[in-house]
Formats: C-alpha cells, sequence, structure tokens
C-alpha cells in the first residue's frame, strides 16, 4: 500500500502541465456521483450499515487495474494536515476531510484518479487532467465505472437515471468542471459580461472568496448544474465549447492590453515580480494575486514559458496545509506567511527579471533601422 | 454583517451566478467550512441553498408540495421521513426516491434540464431502458391516435405496448 508522504512528496500529473498548454485552461475535472442499491446513504446510515457498505465498495476500488498500488486509507487514520492537503490537492472533498469512522480515499499513484467512498454519496470518483481535457478525462473515468459494475450494484431508475443521496445530482450523476486563469478579461473589465453569458447557457461559475465576480488569483471555475436530461457526452461537449470560447477571449483580451497599455502590464508584472522575489512575510492572498499576475508574464512573454509551470505548483504549495506538511510542524498564522514567503522566494530564486526583456522589445520598437510592419 | 446560517459574523460572501440569477449568500468561518464553500471539488450555490438556507429554491419547492407536516410517510427500506426529508434536503436510500415521488418531483423539475435520465445506463439495465424508451413513445403516439380519431392505428399501438408491458411481469 502507498504511504502518504509517497504520494504527495511528487506533483500530480496534472499540476506539472498539459500538451503544451499554457493558456486559460489549468485543470478539467469529471466527478460521477455512485450509491449502492438497497444500502442507505452514507449520511442517513448507521454506524455498521456504513462500514458494511466500505467493506463492499474498498476491495472493489482497490482491485482496479487502474488503481494498483494506489495510495487507501480511511479518514479516521489520516492526520488533519494530511486531510488538508488532500483537500488543497483537489484529491477530497472537504466533506468527506470532515467525516472519520467508515469513509475512504483511494487515490490513484499519480492522482489522476481519486474514490470518495462513503461521502454525501456511496461513491464518489473523480478524474483529473491538466489544461481543457473533459471528455478524454470523462471517457477514462466512465471506464472505471463500468468496470465497478461488474461488483457493485449501483442504484439506478430507467426514469431518474443514477439515484443520488441528493436530488441536484440526479441522472448522470456528473460534474464536470475546468479551472480557469483569467487575468486579461479582469484587467480588460470583460469578466463580468463573459461570466454572464457562460451563465445563461445553465453553467455555474463562481471564483473563491470574491466580492461579485471577482476572485483572488483571477481563476475562476465553470461547471454543469444540471445534471438530469441531457447525456454525459452533451454536458461535455457544450461545456467544452464555452470553455474554449472563454479561453479564446482570454488569449484576445492578453493581446490586446498588451497592445493598448504595455506600460500599465509591464508595471503590474514587474511589481508581481519584485514582491515575490523579496518579500519575506506573505499571506497567502498577496501571494495568490501576484503569482496570478507572474503567471500572465510567462504566457506574455515576460518570463520564460516554465514559470507558468512554476506558478501552477507554487498556487499549490503555499496553501496553508502544504506548508505545515513542508515544515513537519503545526505554524502560527505569522509562521506562515514567513515560510510561505521563504518558499516563494527559493522557487523564484532563478527567474530572470522582466526588465530584460522589456528592454529589448523596446530598443525594437524604438529602433529607427527596423522599418517595422508594413 | 451576519451569517445567513447563524448569527456569527459573516466572514465569506460568496456570489454566484446561475441561470442567469445571481444569488447572494453571507456566512461565517464556521457555516462556510461546515457547508464546503471553500471546496473547489462539488461545490455549487444549488447544493448549498438545497440545504435549507432560509426562503431557498429547495425550500419553497418541497414545502409548497408536501402538505401537512408529518403525513406519515415513511420509507419502508430505509426508515426515512418525509420529516427527514425537510430537514436535510437529501434522501435516505434510493428507494426513496420512490417513496417521495410527489414531493420529489416539483424539485427535480426546478433543478434540472429535463425530467428523464438520458445517458449512460449501466449494462444489463439497457434492454430494460431501451424498452421504456419505447413505451414512452409509443404512448404519445397512441395519444396522438386518439385525438385525430385514427382508431385502427391506435388499437395495433395499443397492442404493441401490451406486448411490451408484458416482457416486465
Amino acid at each position: 500500500m502507498m504511504r502518504f508522504s509517497t504520494l504527495i512528496k511528487h506533483p500530480a500529473d496534472w499540476m506539472t502541465g498539459g500538451p503544451g498548454e499554457y493558456g486559460a485552461v489549468l485543470t478539467s475535472r469529471i466527478r460521477l456521483a455512485r450509491t449502492l442499491r438497497r444500502h442507505s446513504f452514507p449520511g442517513w446510515a448507521k454506524r455498521d450499515q456504513r462500514a458494511a457498505a466500505l467493506d463492499l465498495m474498498r476491495p472493489a476500488v482497490e482491485s482496479l487495474p487502474a488503481m494498483r498500488g494506489a495510495f487507501s486509507q480511511e479518514l479516521s487514520d489520516l492526520t488533519s494536515v494530511q486531510k488538508q492537503v488532500l483537500v488543497e490537492r483537489h484529491l477530497i472533498s472537504r466533506e468527506l476531510a470532515a467525516r472519520g469512522d467508515g469513509s475512504a480515499a483511494v487515490i490513484e499513484r499519480r492522482q489522476t484518479f481519486s474514490f470518495m467512498l462513503n461521502e454525501e454519496d456511496h461513491l464518489r470518483m473523480q478524474a483529473i487532467r491538466p489544461g481543457l481535457q473533459l471528455t478524454a478525462a470523462f471517457a477514462a473515468l466512465s471506464e472505471l465505472d463500468t468496470e465497478l459494475e461488474g461488483s457493485l450494484q449501483f442504484a439506478f431508475d430507467s426514469r431518474l437515471g443514477y439515484l443520488t443521496t441528493c436530488p441536484t445530482n440526479l441522472g448522470t450523476g456528473l460534474r464536470a468542471s475546468a479551472m480557469l486563469h483569467l487575468p486579461g478579461l479582469v484587467l480588460s473589465d470583460q469578466i463580468g459580461q463573459v461570466l454572464q453569458a457562460v451563465n445563461k447557457i445553465g453553467l455555474a461559475v463562481r471564483g473563491l472568496y470574491g466580492e461579485g465576480t471577482e476572485s483572488l488569483g483571477n481563476l475562476y471555475q465553470i461547471s454543469n448544474q444540471s445534471t438530469l436530461g441531457e447525456s454525459e457526452e452533451a454536458i461535455i461537449r457544450r461545456l467544452e465549447r464555452v470553455i474554449s470560447q472563454v479561453a479564446s477571449h482570454e488569449q484576445n483580451a492578453r493581446e490586446k492590453l498588451l497592445e493598448d497599455d504595455p506600460e500599465m502590464v509591464a508595471d503590474k508584472i514587474g511589481r508581481a515580480y519584485g514582491v515575490l522575489r523579496h518579500a519575506h512575510i506573505i499571506d497567502s492572498k498577496e501571494a495568490l494575486n501576484h503569482l496570478s499576475l507572474l503567471r500572465l508574464g510567462g504566457t506574455l512573454g515576460f518570463f520564460s514559458p516554465k514559470t507558468v509551470t512554476l506558478c501552477d505548483s507554487l498556487l499549490m504549495d503555499i496553501q496553508p496545509a502544504h506548508l505545515q506538511l513542508h515544515s513537519g510542524q503545526k505554524l502560527t498564522p505569522e509562521e506562515r506567511d514567513s515560510i510561505r514567503a521563504e518558499i516563494v522566494r527559493s522557487r523564484l530564486h532563478s527567474l530572470e527579471s522582466p526588465d530584460s526583456v522589456i528592454l529589448s522589445k523596446e530598443e525594437i520598437i524604438s529602433d529607427p533601422t527596423n522599418p517595422g510592419e508594413s | 454583517m451576519k451569517c445567513d446560517f447563524c448569527d456569527q459574523k459573516a466572514t465569506v460572501f460568496l456570489t454566484q451566478l446561475v441561470e442567469g440569477q445571481m444569488t447572494k449568500v453571507r456566512l461565517c468561518d464556521a457555516c462556510a467550512r461546515e457547508r464546503g464553500v471553500t471546496d473547489p471539488t462539488g461545490f455549487s450555490l444549488g447544493d448549498l441553498l438545497l440545504g435549507g438556507l432560509p426562503g431557498g429554491p429547495g425550500t419553497v419547492a418541497v414545502s409548497s408540495s408536501a402538505g401537512v407536516p408529518g403525513n406519515g410517510k415513511k420509507c419502508e427500506t430505509c426508515g426515512f421521513t418525509l420529516e427527514d426529508l425537510r430537514r436535510v434536503r437529501r434522501l435516505g436510500c434510493s428507494d426513496c426516491y420512490a417513496t417521495f415521488s410527489d414531493e420529489l418531483n416539483e424539485m427535480i423539475r426546478s433543478m434540472h434540464k429535463g425530467i428523464s435520465h438520458i445517458g449512460k445506463v449501466p449494462e444489463g439495465m439497457m434492454a430494460l431502458q431501451v424498452r421504456n424508451q419505447r413505451l414512452d413513445g409509443l404512448r404519445t403516439r397512441l395519444e396522438q391516435a386518439v385525438v385525430s380519431e385514427n382508431y385502427e392505428e391506435a388499437a395495433a399501438i395499443r397492442d404493441e405496448i401490451h406486448n411490451l408491458e408484458d416482457v416486465k411481469s
């Protein structure tokens, strides 16, 4: 059985970037909710009933070929920091982390698939991929779901589809979502409009801990709301179409910003670089917002493209539980802020100043021997 | 500003756009944690509202169709009652969907694009699913045939429906 430290030591496959995908879409995620026939749902089941359901499901999940050598633990055997790290990595939900006895997490070695046993539903399975890959993620996960049908009897009704604990997940039990980085749309004040439009076609958009449509780190998640009355393929197709459109709006917004107001863009990215490279105390809000701009800089040629991946792993590693795991002890918020700053400084140590790039661009622009575009 | 769920000071402000409607929720730290608001995996405001925010859409749907409180309806498989459904906005087991179908229908209609499942079907359930979809189609055609007073066709369709239904038992 895989140990927690082994699982977490390496970044997840989906954290280190997709095939040439440095754009607006960070990750794609598919979640399927399933329940067992004739078994009380976990929130309603008595302790022994919950244990019995777990005893049925756990061997079935662990014996899937794709889950060979997976990390598999009951939640009651994990420390609170370990649970929190798994939440920050999006491998388990906060709801599962809050549960103890009778709930378990089975996580594939590369962190591509994870199964939550006795969460709100008996079984919640998830696949994460880098970039926009909802179709591929669904295909892979659906295959595991079909394999599980061989050993588990899922509750299914010919009219209502897969029966879930909460009626909001009925039918396909599918929640497909993508995490998007949209600094261009935020800086150019178009974000509200775009999100409104996305929403009009029945998709949910949200940022975290923000007022209105603002969001920390300019990170947004788009997902389907409705799960009944539309096939998985139709849900995913619509979502992928909308997400690509948003991503291309974001791309246009970035290009236009750079064209219309290059000084403002350079100023913002330069300041973010300065703070992150030299701060000794930084809270997570400030770090998130600056990392967002650094990431933007990576896509606009202010830094090497590798910077994008660097930012993505930092976004994960500067979160509270990751910091505690890193330092091996419980930290006060003040201690976290200084360790966070230390990690950021050390990771960005060899990142070259954007000035060199900007200067060379200015030289090209002001070079009289360069006739420019005709 | 107070939390929508308890009297603590609200520190988390959440705005979500759902189907063109902007919904705002204020929560304190504890309630935000408890309800998984900070959890980027399965959270949606729909679930939160369904979880019993006063005046949330789920609240309305259930109470308006449920009649007098405690009408004694209880799931035979798991013992879940209508009261429990109103309280937790979740169900007790998969059989509850049949037990509380009257109460749930309106709720489901307001939540989803459709009221019948389209999409993946567990292997082994496929035949049943195909048959039910054919039955649905035939029933619609039967109605149309009756309305247009095409009784010969109606009789044929009715026989076909009977044949399909016999397979069930």
